[in-house]
């Protein structure tokens, strides 16, 4: 019987690959991940709802087929997070919010469906910003989400509890969503990999919304292969989103050996400024040097119109959430307050409703959305910002002709302190600043753990990709994971 | 001063599709409350919309019938408000860029052919129905997200019976079309109106109220003759019109102002980021084209050119299914000069009986061949008009050929002079008294022969013979 | 830009249907007015003839037949209404009518 920490540190491919020949039984793995949640999620807070009746329900019923010699798909056994964003049947969805606290969704979303097809276990739902909205998991409606590495900082967010579980052992793969890096970044600060698809890849249906031309859902995992591996199941096209992209999914472990030599890595001159911790700058730096070694061509690219990605973003996401939030209206689901219909007017209801059911963040930019498409404002702020946003398209595009992928630092810095940047809305959206265009053009996006800062904090690396091609992505990240061989190593936490 | 009312009207014609627009909920009426929804109509968290191909079929269909461009490119784009009866707290709608612009609808209307212009016709998704009930107001999402096209036409109505009349020809352009049952009960086209007063002969436009909850075409002209009058007499009172919105009550025969709900309502419009532009293709568009059916237009100018009055002619067109009736029939006949005929048993005897059994066309047992056949027997002398009448009202019962109905009860004219002479005859004699009084100058009491003749021969007797012999036989 | 006033404040925290503290209020509107002087820097970009990306990837509106699929209960679909009555959502009634 293997111990509880080793368990808990197998990647999903070898957890998968030891229950498929039945080295391991699901029930084992997911109840050593049960327990390590117990004990440590306390001192993160990564866990917004735990489910252990149906996690052992599911196991066992795994268990039984593979017994019985069953093929099941290729995530059977492996235990899940899920953010608290993806609507599940049957189990509690907050989007970390109070107004949806009690909120139990009659339907499962697609990504849920396609990993539940898989095989694959959710554990329980993780902790995140409020409705996506945040870079830290500070905005959670319910607890902080705390970084395993310094437990007096934050996971990153808005998908903290995501990768606050991956690298704390409290489950093998987390389901994240990134609509400005909410992915990337919190891996990132994590100290785990994480990947952002081309927008279209993977189904919205069952993903509540914050921003939808920007929102796209994707794996935090521990190794790239199991990023790939989590991918071959996520992505491809569904009939009830209508801007899910129609197109083969690759078998994107099949690139992960192949090495970068022959392709050309360009690092855009507008991402290597100063502001940028010069830790998080060396480790960037360094691992340029790994990717050279390996034969990659490495030179400098141009994103003119990075400066005014922020702008743009922060008109376009919340414009589209004040208009997706709109339905937050205490008539059919929800907080309503006051309770019943005897007391208040419609108006009251409304009002206090959303006064007392969302947060700090989500109301500044649900009155920044509102008042950007205003009649008067709608040309000067949304439409403006939508015609920047093709410019930064083109910017990639153009750079993309010379080269395979485009690298920077995810993060301009490590984890910061809890409550560090909760006094001012802008110094937390800078934190974005590295992440952002990728959405905006909608482009794949990935981070790599590239070393360490002095203090322990993890560092990520970000690769963005031309549309469709996340498996050049995972084939970059694989040979910088294999060549760059950093420990892999599960938070202690306690 | 006189004055001349500006009218543009906003119709939002529910459309006929098994599923909704932008899910496959069904579209059922009267079902019980909140049975048709799903995820997307009830605006869930992560609900995504998937637009109905067969609502784009129908949006075009009209837009063709109608002369409008067909936008190749257009989009959807969410217009928000806050109300209980629309989930998202959007709705999703077409703003800048509408599928069709620039149409026209034709009718007649007192005999004279009007031409009013279409704005636009887009397409949008239904709310659903909120009913007030004391402090409370319930709601039933059953018929949000059923596809709706919004036709609106430019201001050029200029009095409320054309507005009536407007709305009419907008109904059997629908219904013809099959793009929409028409059923106003069910509430399938809903109408808000524009109304404005200015000076007679004036070129600007006066201050303009919107009327809301004119779902009938009586109440549409009432609805706007009231507001007409109402502004008139704000305006010669020294006033000026506010510019509001009014809801129209029919039980107490005026409008209201509705209040603050509209006040600084703005909608914030903007592209739909969840819906990718509605490409439509030349082949679609064609394909529609070739399959319009006639239009009400061409096909009652048609029926009038076969010798009905233009009213008739309308009449029938309003209701395809007789309309297809009529067509048949005269077909059946073969002869075109029986058309008016035709025509006049359907309006009169026909639609006298379907009245009485509170039944339709569809279910009616005589089929136009029938009917043609009857017409047939009376223009030939088979049986008179009057025996018809009685030989029709079988015929409506049991779906009998006319032919059968006849032979079995004996109605077939008698049209035999020599038959008729004799019965002529026996009247005669039995009547000597009322024959010397005809000779001797009381021409009238030819009619009292005629029916004593009638009588002996129960109805039967051909009419004109039997004038022609009696006058004949008196003259001797 | 000239910094937001608090009726401005309102009028938008009214089309939001969100209820404000006076607090809220004050400081939404100096926050606001911050990161909306930042978004001023958008005027500065030439953007003449640049069509708006409203979709992050160029596609057409893919078309679904029309055909009835599964609804959800009533009980479903009422199952976590704050207040329902009759098969319905209950609401508040609207005061001013």
């Amino acid at each position: 019987m293997a111990d509880l920490s080793e368990l808990v540190s197998l990647s999903a491919a070898e957890a998968a690959r030891k229950i498929a020949v039945r080295e391991l039984s699901a029930t084992e793995l997911c109840k050593a991940y049960l327990e390590r949640i117990f004990e440590v999620d306390p001192h993160l807070g990564a866990y917004l709802t735990v489910t252990p009746d149906r996690v052992i329900k599911r196991a066992t019923d795994i268990d039984i087929a593979l017994d019985r010699g069953e093929t099941l798909g290729p995530l059977a056994g492996v235990p899940i997070g899920l953010k608290d964003i993806f609507v599940t049947h049957g189990v509690v969805t907050t989007a970390g919010s109070k107004i949806l606290e009690h909120w139990t969704p009659p339907y499962d979303g697609t990504a849920v469906e396609r990993m539940n097809n898989a095989g694959a276990i959710a554990l329980g739902k993780l902790n995140m910003d409020e409705f996506a909205m945040g870079s830290s998991n500070e905005n959670s409606a319910f607890k902080p989400c705390r970084n395993p590495w310094d437990t007096t900082r934050v996971a990153g967010g808005s998908s903290g509890g995501s990768a606050a579980a991956v690298a704390a052992g409290l489950c093998a793969v987390a389901l994240g969503t990134d609509t400005g890096g909410s992915i990337r970044q919190p891996a990132a600060m994590c100290g785990c990999v994480g990947i952002k698809p081309t927008y279209g890849r993977v189904s919205r249906y069952g993903v509540i919304a914050f921003a939808s031309s920007l929102d796209q859902v994707g794996p935090l995992t521990r190794t790239v292969e199991d990023a790939a591996l989590v991918l071959e199941s996520l992505c491809g096209f569904d009939p009830l989103d209508s801007t899910s992209v129609n197109r083969p999914v690759p078998r994107y472990r099949d690139v992960l050996d192949k090495g970068v030599a022959g392709l050309t890595i360009g690092l855009p001159k507008e991402y290597f400024v100063d502001g940028t911790d010069p830790e998080v700058r060396a480790a960037v730096d360094a691992a340029v040097e790994v990717l050279r070694g390996a034969g990659a061509d490495v030179t400098e690219v141009s994103l003119p119109h990075t400066e005014h990605a922020l702008a743009a973003y922060y008109i376009i996401a919340p414009a589209e959430a004040s208009s997706n939030l709109a339905r937050y209206d205490g008539v059919r689901y929800g907080l309503r307050v006051p309770e019943g219909s005897g007391d208040a007017s419609l108006l009251d209801m409304y009002r206090r409703t959303r006064g007392a059911g969302f947060g700090t963040e989500v109301k500044r930019r649900i009155m920044l959305g509102t008042y950007a498409l205003r009649s008067g404002y709608y040309d000067a702020y949304y439409r403006k910002a939508q015609q920047v946003r093709a410019l930064i398209k083109r910017d990639f595009d153009n750079a993309f002709e010379r080269v395979d992928v485009i690298l920077s630092p995810t993060s301009p810095t490590p984890a910061f302190t809890l409550g560090d940047k909760t006094d001012d809305p802008m110094a937390m959206y800078l934190a974005d600043v590295f992440t952002l265009s990728c959405n905006l053009a909608g482009l794949p996006g990935m981070s790599v753990p590239c070393g360490r800062t002095s203090a322990g904090l993890p560092i990520g690396l970000q690769l963005l990709g031309k549309p469709l091609d996340e498996a050049t992505l995972l084939q970059v990240a694989a040979c910088y994971e294999r060549e760059a061989a950093w420990p892999r190593a599960i938070a202690e936490v306690v | 001063m006189s004055w001349e009312a500006v009218i543009g009207l906003e119709v939002h014609v529910q459309l006929s599709t098994q599923s909704k627009a932008f899910s496959a909920s069904a579209t059922r009426f009267g079902q019980r409350p909140n049975s048709q929804t799903d995820p997307t109509v009830l605006g869930l968290p992560g609900a995504l919309p998937v637009f109905n191909r067969d609502a784009l079929e129908k949006a075009v269909c009209l837009g063709l019938a109608t002369g409008c461009t067909i936008r190749r490119v257009s989009r959807f784009a969410r217009k928000h408000y806050f109300y209980p009866d629309l989930p998202k707290g959007y709705q999703i709608s077409q703003y800048d860029e509408p599928l069709c612009e620039h149409g026209a609808i034709e009718f007649f209307l007192d005999g004279e052919p009007h031409k009013v212009r279409l704005t636009r016709i887009h397409l949008e998704e239904d709310a659903g129905k909120n009913v007030h009930t004391g402090s409370v107001s319930l709601v039933d999402l059953n018929r949000a997200g059923i596809p709706l096209c919004e036709v609106v036409s430019e201001p050029d109505i200029r009095n409320a019976e054309e507005a009536a009349e407007y709305m009419r020809a907008l109904h059997r352009l629908v219904r013809t079309l099959d793009i929409c049952a028409g059923n106003m009960e069910q509430g399938h086209l809903r109408c808000d109106a524009n109304v404005s007063i200015r000076p007679t002969g004036a070129s600007e436009l006066g201050t303009r109220t919107e009327l809301k909850n004119i779902n009938s075409f009586r109440f549409v002209q009432r609805a706007i003759d009231h507001e007409i009058a109402r502004q008139i007499r704000i305006v010669e009172g020294g006033g000026q019109v506010v510019q509001e919105t009014r809801l129209w009550d029919a039980d107490a025969g005026a409008s209201a102002s509705m209040r603050s709900k509209e006040e600084a309502e703005d909608y914030r419009y903007f592209p739909d980021p969840d819906l990718p532009p509605l490409v439509v293709a030349d082949e679609l568009v064609d394909r529609i084209r070739g399959e319009l059916p006639e239009l009400p237009v061409q096909r009652s100018q048609r029926f009038a050119a076969l010798g009905l009055g233009l009213d008739d002619a309308c009449t029938l067109v309003a209701e395809p299914a007789l309309a297809d009736y009529f067509d048949a029939a005269v077909t059946a006949h073969g002869d075109g000069a029986a058309a008016k005929t035709i025509a006049n048993w359907m309006l009169g005897e026909l639609q006298s009986q379907l009245n009485r059994d509170d039944s339709t066309i569809a279910a009616c047992k005589v089929t136009p061949a029938q009917l043609a056949d009857l017409v047939k027997l009376i223009d030939g002398g088979t049986i008179s008009g009057k025996i018809a009448k009685k030989v029709f009202i079988d015929m409506f019962a049991s779906g009998d050929d006319a032919d059968a109905i006849i032979e079995r009860k004996g109605l077939k004219q008698i049209s035999d002079p020599g038959a008729i002479e004799a019965v002529v005859a026996e009247v005669l004699a039995a009547n000597r008294g009322q024959v010397a009084d005809y000779r001797g100058g009381k021409t009238g009491l030819l009619g009292f022969f005629v029916g004593q003749v009638m009588k002996k021969t129960r109805g039967q007797a051909n009419p004109k013979l039997v004038n022609e012999i009696l006058r004949k036989l008196l003259a001797e | 830009m000239d910094a937001l006033k608090p009726s401005e404040v309102e009028q938008i925290a009214l089309l939001a249907r969100l209820d404000l503290s006076e607090e809220e209020t004050e400081r939404l509107g100096r926050e606001l007015t911050t990161i909306l002087s930042y978004m001023g820097s958008l005027q500065q970009v030439d953007t003449t003839d640049v069509e708006p990306m409203t979709h992050a990837v160029p596609m057409d509106l893919r078309l679904r037949d029309d055909e009835e699929g599964a609804s959800l209960s009533v009980d479903e679909a009422l199952a976590h209404a704050p207040d329902t009555a009759d098969d319905s959502f209950r609401v508040p009634h609207i005061i001013n009518k």
